[in-house]
C-alpha cells in the first residue's frame, strides 16, 4: 500500500495522449473539415430526389447492356487500335519535348531564373489542364481525328513526366557533377556524362508509367472529336445501343488491364 | 609551378573559411594538408580548380593567373589538374571504362562523348592506367559493382587520365578501411613521383601524411600555421594545429614506421592508427 | 609517361573500346530498332489523319490564340459559380472518398480479409480504376440526370477507388509485429485496427486523400464535358460557340486553381510529416 502512495505522489493521476492546447487544435481541425463539407453540399445545385430512383435506373441500365451484341466486335478493334496508336505517339512526343523542359525546370541544370521560370510555368499548365480540355482545343486547331489527340495527350504527360524527371534530377549526387566539373568539361558534357547517366532509369520509368495512364486517358478523346474508341462508344451511347456499349467496355477493359501489366513488368526490370 | 597568395574565401553566408593564405609549391612533390574539420583544406583545394569561387587573392598555375580566367579558360585549365575526391564521386551507373574516360571529357567533342567514340591512344592510355591501378579487366564492370577501394583506384585513374600538371586529391582515405587508405595513399604517391606531377593532399590521418607526404602543411581556421618537411611534425607543432593534446603516439607511430620504410598495415600499427585518428578528429 | 610507354612497348594495351550495350546480342539488337521502325510506319500510316486540314492547324492556331487575347473576364461571375462548383464536388467528394475508402480498402488488404471479400474488394477498385472519368461521368448522367449530382458520385467513385487501393497496398506492407503483439493482448478486431493498424498507415493515408483533394480539383473540370457540372461544362459550352477569350479566362482561372490547390496540398502533406 505504502509502494503505491508514493507513486502516486510521484506521478499524475490521469494520463492524457494531448495536452488540452493539442485536443483543441485536433478539433479545430477537424471542425473546419465537416464545416467544408456542409458547405460544399449545401451550395451544390443538387437534386437529391434524382438518387431515389437511381438504382432502378441503374438496373434498367444494365438489363439494357445484357447481353452485350458480340457481333459488334468487328467494328470495335479498328478503333481500339487507333486509341493505343494515340497512346504510344503521343507518349513519343512527350518524351521529345518533356526532357529539355525538365533539365531546364531543374534548379541544378537550368540556365537562369528566367528559363527556370518559364519551365516552371510550362510544367503546371500542362498539368492543370486535362487532357480532355487539351483535346478540345487541339481539335480546333487541326481538325477532329486522332492528330489533335496524339497532341491532347503529349501536352497534358509533358508536365507529368517533366516534373518528375526535373525532381530526379534536383536529387542526383552533387560530387560525380563535381569530378565532372573538375575535369574540364563544358555544361553540354557534364549533362550528358554526369546528370543524364543517373536520371536515365527515371525517365524510362516515367515513360512507361505515362505510357499506361495514356492507353487509358485515350479512350475519352472521342468524346469530343479527337479519335480512338471513344468515338464509337458515344455514338452507341447516343444511339442508345447499350449492347455495343457493353461490347467497347470490355474491349477497353481487357486493353486498359493488359497496358497496366505490361508497363509493371516493364519498370519492374528497370529498376 | 603553383602559386597561391592572400587565397581568402568568404562564404555567401558570411563565414571566412580562408584568412589570406599563401603557399608556394614549386617541384614535384607530395604536399599533405591537414587540420580539423572546419579549418579550410577543402575550400583551399577547391579555391584552386575554381569549384569554389575564391573571394580575393591569387592563385596561379606556371604563372597563369587562375582567379581571373573565363568561363571557356576555366575549362582549359582545370583540364591541367586532376582532382579525386573522398566520396570518389564515379557516375555510378556507367562502366568503368566510361568513368576513366570521362576524365577526357575536356578534349573530345560532345558528340565524341554521347557515341563514346574517343580516340584510340585515349583508350590505350585508360586501358594501361587500368593495369597500373590494378583494375585489368574490370573495364566493364558497372562502377556500382566496386568496392571502395576499387572506386578510389578509378577515380585515381580518371584524374591521371586528365595528363594533369597538379594534382587536386580531397580526403583520398577518409571513407576507406585503414589497410586500404594505405594502398591508396601509396598508390597516390608513386603514381605522382613517377609522372612529376605535384599533388596537394587534404588528409586527415595524420600518421598516414607522415608517411606519404614530402611536405606537410597546418591549416587552423583558415590560416596557414605549419609548413614544413614531415620529421619536423612535432608535438608541439601539431598542438599549434590541432590544439592541446597527448600527441606520443601520433608522432612515435608515425616515426617508427617511417623507419621501417614502407608501411604495411600490420594489424597492431593499423589499431593504433585509428586510435591516432580518434585523438586527431 | 616514359615508364608508361616502357611498359606499353612490352604488352601493346588495346586501342580500341566500345561500351556495352544494353541489349548485348547484336542481331536482337537490330531487330528491335526495327521493329519500333516498322512500329511508327504501321501507327502513322494506319491512323486517319486528315493532312490537308491538319496543314491548317498553324495558322488555325495563330488565328485561335488571336481571338483568345485578351482573355475576357466580363462574366466573371458566371466563371466563380463554375469554379466554386468545382471545387464544392472536389471537397465533398473527396470527404465521401475518404469515408467509404477505409471499409474498401481493409476488405481490399491480402493479409487481413478472408479471399472472397478480398476478390470482390480487389474487383471493384480495379474494376471503377480502369474506366476514366469521363465514362463513368456518362453512365451517372445517364442515371441521376444532368448536372452536379452525376459529377459528385463520379469523383466519389474515382476517389474511393483510388484511396482504397494505397489503404489497401499500406497495410499489406505494414510491418506485422504491432499487429501480433495487439492481438496477444486479445483485443477484438476493432481494436486492432485502432492500436495496430491505424498508427501505422494514417499518415500516408493523410497525404493520400490530401493528394485526392489536389486530383479531384483537377477531374471535376473535366467532368462537365459531358454535363456533369462544374467549371467544365462552363468550358466546353464557350469553346462551342467560339467564345475563345472566355475560353482562355476560364483555363487561367483553372491554372491559377490547381496550382493554389497544389501548394495547399504540398503544405499540409508537408506539415504530416
Amino acid at each position: 500500500m505504502t509502494a503505491t502512495d508514493t507513486l502516486k505522489a510521484r506521478y499524475p493521476h490521469v494520463w492524457r495522449r494531448f495536452t488540452p492546447l493539442e485536443t483543441a487544435k485536433r478539433y479545430a481541425w477537424f471542425l473546419a473539415i465537416v464545416l467544408a463539407v456542409v458547405w460544399s453540399l449545401r451550395n451544390l445545385d443538387i437534386t437529391w430526389v434524382y438518387l431515389l430512383d437511381a438504382h432502378i435506373q441503374a438496373a434498367d441500365l444494365f438489363t439494357r447492356m445484357w447481353p452485350p451484341d458480340w457481333t459488334y466486335w468487328e467494328a470495335v478493334v479498328d478503333p481500339l487500335l487507333e486509341t493505343i496508336h494515340i497512346a504510344t505517339l503521343g507518349t513519343i512526343v512527350t518524351f521529345v519535348i518533356a526532357l529539355p523542359i525538365a533539365f531546364l525546370s531543374a534548379r541544378n541544370t537550368t540556365l537562369n531564373t528566367v528559363t527556370w521560370s518559364a519551365g516552371r510555368f510550362v510544367l503546371v499548365a500542362s498539368r492543370s489542364v486535362n487532357t480532355v480540355v487539351w483535346a478540345l482545343i487541339f481539335v480546333a486547331i487541326f481538325g477532329p481525328g486522332p492528330m489533335a489527340g496524339i497532341w491532347a495527350i503529349a501536352a497534358r504527360s509533358i508536365g507529368f513526366m517533366g516534373k518528375l524527371i526535373a525532381e530526379a534530377v534536383e536529387e542526383i549526387d552533387r560530387g560525380t557533377v563535381e569530378a565532372i566539373e573538375a575535369t574540364g568539361a563544358g555544361p553540354m558534357k557534364v549533362l550528358l556524362v554526369g546528370v543524364l547517366p543517373q536520371v536515365l532509369p527515371v525517365i524510362y520509368g516515367t515513360t512507361v508509367y505515362r505510357w499506361d495512364i495514356n492507353i487509358r486517358e485515350s479512350t475519352v478523346l472521342g468524346f469530343v472529336g479527337a479519335g480512338g474508341i471513344g468515338i464509337e462508344l458515344y455514338s452507341s451511347i447516343n444511339q442508345f445501343r447499350w449492347d455495343e456499349v457493353a461490347v467497347i467496355l470490355i474491349a477497353i477493359f481487357a486493353v486498359v488491364i493488359v497496358s497496366e501489366v505490361v508497363s509493371a513488368t516493364v519498370r519492374q526490370r528497370i529498376t | 609551378m603553383l602559386q597561391i597568395s592572400d587565397l581568402v574565401k568568404v562564404y555567401p553566408n558570411g563565414y571566412r573559411a580562408l584568412h589570406g593564405v599563401s603557399l608556394t609549391v614549386s617541384e614535384p612533390q607530395i604536399v599533405a594538408i591537414i587540420g580539423s574539420s572546419g579549418a579550410g583544406k577543402s575550400t583551399l583545394i577547391r579555391c584552386i580548380n575554381r569549384l569554389v569561387e575564391p573571394t580575393s587573392g591569387s592563385i596561379a598555375l606556371d604563372g597563369v593567373e587562375i582567379t581571373r580566367l573565363g568561363r571557356r579558360e576555366l575549362r582549359a585549365m582545370r583540364r591541367r589538374m586532376g582532382m579525386i575526391f573522398q566520396e570518389y564521386n564515379l557516375v555510378e551507373r556507367l562502366t568503368v571504362m566510361e568513368n576513366v574516360l570521362s576524365g577526357r571529357l575536356g578534349t573530345v567533342t560532345f558528340w565524341q562523348a554521347l557515341r563514346r567514340r574517343y580516340p584510340p591512344e585515349d583508350v590505350a592510355m585508360a586501358f594501361e592506367l587500368l593495369e597500373r591501378v590494378g583494375l585489368s579487366g574490370r573495364e566493364n564492370t558497372r562502377a556500382d559493382a566496386l568496392s571502395g577501394g576499387q572506386r578510389q583506384r578509378v577515380g585515381i585513374a580518371r584524374a591521371l587520365m586528365q595528363k594533369p600538371d597538379l594534382l587536386l586529391v580531397d580526403e583520398p582515405t577518409a571513407s576507406l578501411d585503414p589497410k586500404t587508405s594505405r594502398q591508396i595513399m601509396r598508390l597516390i604517391r608513386e603514381l605522382a613521383h613517377e609522372r612529376g606531377t605535384p599533388a596537394l593532399v587534404n588528409i586527415h590521418d595524420v600518421g598516414l601524411a607522415r608517411l606519404t607526404a614530402d611536405r606537410i602543411i597546418g591549416l587552423k581556421e583558415g590560416r596557414l600555421v605549419f609548413d614544413a618537411a614531415p620529421d619536423a611534425l612535432s608535438a608541439d607543432a601539431l598542438t599549434e594545429i590541432y590544439g592541446e593534446e597527448d600527441w606520443s603516439g601520433t608522432v612515435d607511430d608515425a616515426d617508427r614506421r617511417r623507419g621501417k620504410g614502407d608501411g604495411e598495415g600490420d594489424g597492431a600499427g593499423t589499431a593504433r592508427e585509428i586510435e591516432a585518428e580518434a585523438f586527431a578528429g | 609517361m616514359s615508364a608508361a610507354s616502357g611498359r606499353a612497348a612490352a604488352t601493346e594495351p588495346p586501342r580500341q573500346w566500345k561500351a556495352p550495350s544494353l541489349v548485348a546480342n547484336p542481331l536482337l539488337r537490330y531487330a528491335l530498332w526495327a521493329l519500333v521502325g516498322a512500329y511508327l510506319v504501321w501507327s502513322l500510316g494506319t491512323l486517319e489523319i486528315n493532312w490537308p486540314r491538319v496543314a491548317q492547324g498553324l495558322p488555325r492556331a495563330g488565328d485561335m490564340i488571336a481571338r483568345m487575347f485578351p482573355p475576357d473576364f466580363s462574366r466573371w461571375e458566371l466563371l466563380t459559380r463554375g469554379i466554386l462548383e468545382s471545387l464544392q464536388m472536389a471537397v465533398a467528394a473527396t470527404f465521401a472518398g475518404m469515408v467509404l475508402a477505409i471499409p474498401l480498402g481493409l476488405a481490399a488488404a491480402r493479409n487481413l480479409a478472408p479471399l472472397p471479400v478480398y476478390l470482390v474488394a480487389r474487383g471493384l477498385v480495379v474494376l471503377s480504376r480502369t474506366f476514366h472519368e469521363v465514362i463513368i461521368a456518362i453512365f451517372f448522367v445517364k442515371i441521376v440526370g444532368f448536372g452536379p449530382l452525376a459529377g459528385l458520385l463520379t469523383l466519389i467513385v474515382a476517389s474511393v477507388s483510388f484511396i482504397a487501393k494505397m489503404i489497401a497496398e499500406d497495410i499489406e506492407n505494414m510491418d506485422m509485429g504491432p499487429v501480433e503483439a495487439v492481438r496477444a493482448t486479445g483485443a477484438s478486431f476493432p481494436k486492432l485496427l485502432l492500436y495496430a493498424i491505424q498508427p501505422q498507415i494514417l499518415p500516408r493515408y493523410m497525404g493520400v486523400s490530401i493528394y485526392r483533394l489536389d486530383a479531384n480539383v483537377r477531374h471535376s473540370t473535366v467532368v462537365g464535358i459531358v454535363g456533369a457540372g462544374g467549371i467544365g461544362m462552363t468550358l466546353s459550352a464557350s469553346f462551342k460557340r467560339y467564345d475563345y477569350d472566355f475560353s482562355l479566362a476560364i483555363l487561367l482561372a483553372i491554372i491559377a486553381i490547381v496550382f493554389i490547390g497544389e501548394i495547399f496540398s504540398n503544405w499540409v502533406r508537408g506539415r504530416l510529416k
